[in-house]
């Protein structure tokens, strides 16, 4: 079966009961149990609800693994999976990994005696070396955010496996649909399903989903036992959104290109960054590991003024933080993703005061442009009158 | 104000553009920034959401406390409060536990060296005594599910502040509407809100509220990193609830007093444990700590061998995990909310296999009773057993 065809009928979501063509929101906390001996599939919400428990099994085909879980949101999954870990056990994780994640590693999971090394994972010599004894994963983002480096997923399976430990994807910027982490050899896969999955700006979500049964039951563990579930009626609007995951993709997708080719023309624009435009570092890897580029790229406007003027003149794009939307979402990763990062190492990785992320929507394509290029006529104009 | 006022009232006035008396459900996960450096109030939904944030001040501004905290099930909610705690940190536990609070202490946190001591704190001098140099808490569960044994709040607290330790209360089978655990000195009260808060047996839900600036900030940064958090369709779903909350708790207690007084006097159950009743042990510390009893009564069966007929014939009563809705519910501890507490605990504190718990819920209280009568008969008749 084909992606498209798989978001729409991978797994069933007729109702078996009424034939009803979208599963129903089943709003119940608990389930009567018929039979003492012989407990039902389902008992209490936290443990198990039909409605979530359909979208969990369309992730789990769409990535084709064989678990797959809904969490509160992206960083309760991230925070979910993490907690497969113990004190003592050391992590490898991107040194330009979001914001959230990296806060959650330093300020939470140090705490608990979790060590972790923030390493270049594009270099696999640089992962090669910070492997300990006491090493238990290697967590990759791929494209990275806001930058959009490419790791090499198949090679870091192999390395990881090499060495006995799991690898950890950070699938949320290309979907299932472009890349497929588990069959390049990775363990657990990760979205915060609130972006692209979702689609709407409407529900914040989180999903995993594991390559095999067994780490799916540990994690089962740690979703039932710490209880950061999804609740019914997102779940709900998550599988509403995935029907419709291919076709915004394909629209976004070809808009972003055609916005990078002009942002990387554009003579106040220093750097553009989109693994579509053929001199990005990891454009041939996207190509090898990937089936699209996906619908978010970063620009450099120079310094915070330029950066601040450009916001000010947008009129079509969201200013907000979060992206993978119908609506174009402009960002700014120094002050909104990236916030929580010392502001050394953040220069350090390449998010420096002029860069700016775009979320490509669904909107005309050449409407965008079109408002792209007054923002930036009108930033330069201030910037240069301040002079 | 009242507490049943300020309960009915909440959201109300909180919409000022259009007036909804109804707070409306936001949707949106972000928030259009007026520009750069600027900000709404609102950025992104995890961090904070309008829905949510009416739900956030009412529970807080009830319970006492500076801060509220709505996350996606009762357990992120301990999960939450949890993370406040750093490896080698010690807890004196209730032991008569919920089984999924005894579950996370000792199949995840235990694995980041969080230790745990599970005392009767009923007993001061047994809490006293399990405090360690690295002691950093008390976690209270008052009344006890399924035991229903009563703690001294206040006693707790005076011990926990001699020892610099902070006071965690879970107030789920009480609510706010009888017991108030930051009023007693308590430093953090949490909710399983899927309960009597919600009330309806239809939403997943907890509550947090914190006492005091510093901790409400810790709290609020672990909320937010940790991303547990409820979603606006259930926010807006616990307010509705929330809003009903002292018609139900009175109605709740008075049919729990009438079922607990008839299974008192039924042949087929040995022992009856209701805080409101006189003959209960803990029954004056109740009265002296909470404005009321609540509606959840357990009881032992003659024989355990009866506890499936009784099951079985009950017509009314579901049998189904959980408690606190409008719909009576029978819990059966030792394979359902219990399971995962190793058994020798588990008879060594009280919840045998012989133990029912109720959640009584506001039917017609002759129905609870004779659906309860006729299923202890039938079980009787049908066991084959004394």
């Amino acid at each position: 079966m084909n992606f498209a065809t798989k978001l729409l009928h991978g797994r069933s979501g007729i109702d078996p009961f009424t034939g009803a063509s979208s599963i129903p929101i089943y709003q119940a906390s608990t389930f009567h149990q018929f039979d003492l001996d012989q407990p039902g599939v389902y008992d209490y919400g936290r443990s198990g609800n039909p409605t979530r428990h359909a979208l969990e099994e369309a992730i789990a085909v769409l990535e084709g693994g064989s678990r797959g879980f809904a969490f509160a949101s992206g960083m309760a999954a991230i925070s979910g999976v993490f907690m497969l870990f113990s004190t003592g056990d050391h992590l490898i994780v991107p040194e330009d990994v979001y914001g959230g994640t990296y806060r959650f590693l330093t300020k939470i999971l140090s705490r608990l005696g979790i060590e972790v090394s923030f390493v270049d994972t594009t270099r696999i010599s640089q992962i090669e070396a910070a492997i300990r004894p006491n090493t238990k994963a290697i967590f990759i983002e791929t494209p990275s955010n806001p930058t959009l480096k490419v790791t090499d997923l198949a090679a870091v399976s192999r390395l990881a496996k090499a060495h006995q430990l799991l690898t950890i994807v950070d699938n949320t910027f290309l979907t299932p649909y472009y890349q497929r982490p588990l069959e390049l050899g990775a363990d657990i896969v990760i979205h915060s399903a609130t972006k692209f999955i979702g689609g709407h700006s409407d529900v914040v979500a989180g999903l995993v989903v594991t390559k095999d049964e067994e780490l799916g039951n540990q994690l089962y563990l740690i979703q039932n036992g710490m209880g950061a579930v999804l609740g019914v009626q997102d779940c709900w609007l998550v599988m509403r959104g995935l029907k419709t995951l291919k076709s915004r993709l394909d629209v976004s997708t070809h808009s972003a290109g055609k916005i990078a080719a002009w942002l990387d023309r554009h003579p106040h624009v220093q750097r553009v960054y989109y693994t579509g435009l053929a001199a990005h570092e990891g454009h041939e890897l996207q190509e090898r590991q990937a089936s699209g580029h996906g619908a978010v790229l970063s620009f450099d406007v120079g310094n915070r003024d330029m950066a601040k003027a450009l916001f000010d003149a947008v009129r079509l794009p969201i200013v907000a933080v979060s992206l993978g939307a119908v609506e174009s979402i402009l960002s700014y990763p120094a002050m909104m993703s990236h916030a929580a990062m010392p502001a050394e190492e953040r220069l350090e990785r390449g998010i420096t005061d002029g860069l700016i992320r775009l979320s490509v929507g669904l909107e005309d394509v050449d409407d965008l442009i079109a408002d792209l290029e007054q923002a930036l006529a009108i930033a330069a104009a201030k910037c240069l009158a301040n002079r | 104000m009242h507490v049943q006022t300020k309960l009915v009232q909440i959201g109300v006035g909180s919409d000022e553009k259009t007036g909804a008396v109804s707070i409306p459900i936001h949707h949106a996960t972000a928030y259009r920034h007026p520009g750069l450096g600027q900000s709404t109030g609102f950025d992104y939904t995890r961090t904070a959401n309008p829905t949510r944030a009416v739900l956030e001040q009412a529970i807080a501004e009830i319970e006492s406390g500076d801060a509220g905290f709505a996350t996606a099930s009762g357990m992120a909610a301990i999960q939450t409060i949890m993370a406040l705690f750093s490896q080698g940190d010690h807890f004196v536990v209730s032991l008569d536990l919920y089984g999924g609070t005894y579950r996370l202490f000792e199949q995840v946190l235990s694995r980041y060296g969080l230790r745990f001591s599970y005392v009767d704190v009923r007993d001061t001098e047994a809490v006293r005594a399990a405090v360690r140099p690295e002691t950093k808490a008390i976690f209270v569960e008052t009344p006890t599910n399924p035991l229903m044994q009563v703690t001294d709040i206040a006693a707790v607290v005076e011990i926990a502040r001699e020892n610099r330790l902070l006071t965690i209360v879970d107030n789920t089978f009480m609510t706010p509407y009888c017991q108030r655990p930051l009023e007693l000195g308590a430093d953090i009260v949490f909710h399983s809100a899927t309960k009597y808060l919600g009330g309806h047996n239809d939403v997943l839900a907890g509550l947090i509220v914190t006492k005091g600036k510093e901790l409400s900030e810790q709290v609020k940064y672990l909320h937010n990193s940790i991303g547990a958090v409820l979603g606006p369709q259930d926010c807006w779903l616990l307010i509705r609830g929330m809003k009903t909350l002292a018609l139900r708790m009175e109605r709740h207690e008075e049919n729990a007093f009438r079922v607990a007084r008839f299974l008192q006097e039924h042949d087929a159950v040995t022992e009856v444990f209701y805080p409101g009743l006189t003959s209960h042990p803990d029954h004056e510390v109740q009265k002296k700590q909470a404005s009321g009893f609540s509606g959840m009564v357990s009881f032992r069966i003659r024989d355990a061998k009866l506890v499936g007929p009784f099951l079985q014939h009950l017509r009314v009563i579901s049998f189904a995990e959980s408690l606190g809705g409008v719909e009576s519910l029978c819990t059966y501890p030792a394979t359902q909310t219990h399971a995962d507490i190793p058994v020798e605990i588990r008879e060594k504190v009280g919840v045998c296999d012989r133990l029912i718990r109720l959640s009584v819920g506001i039917e017609y209280a002759d129905d609870l009773i004779a659906d309860l009568g006729y299923a202890l008969d039938q079980a009787v008749k049908t066991g084959g057993c004394c």
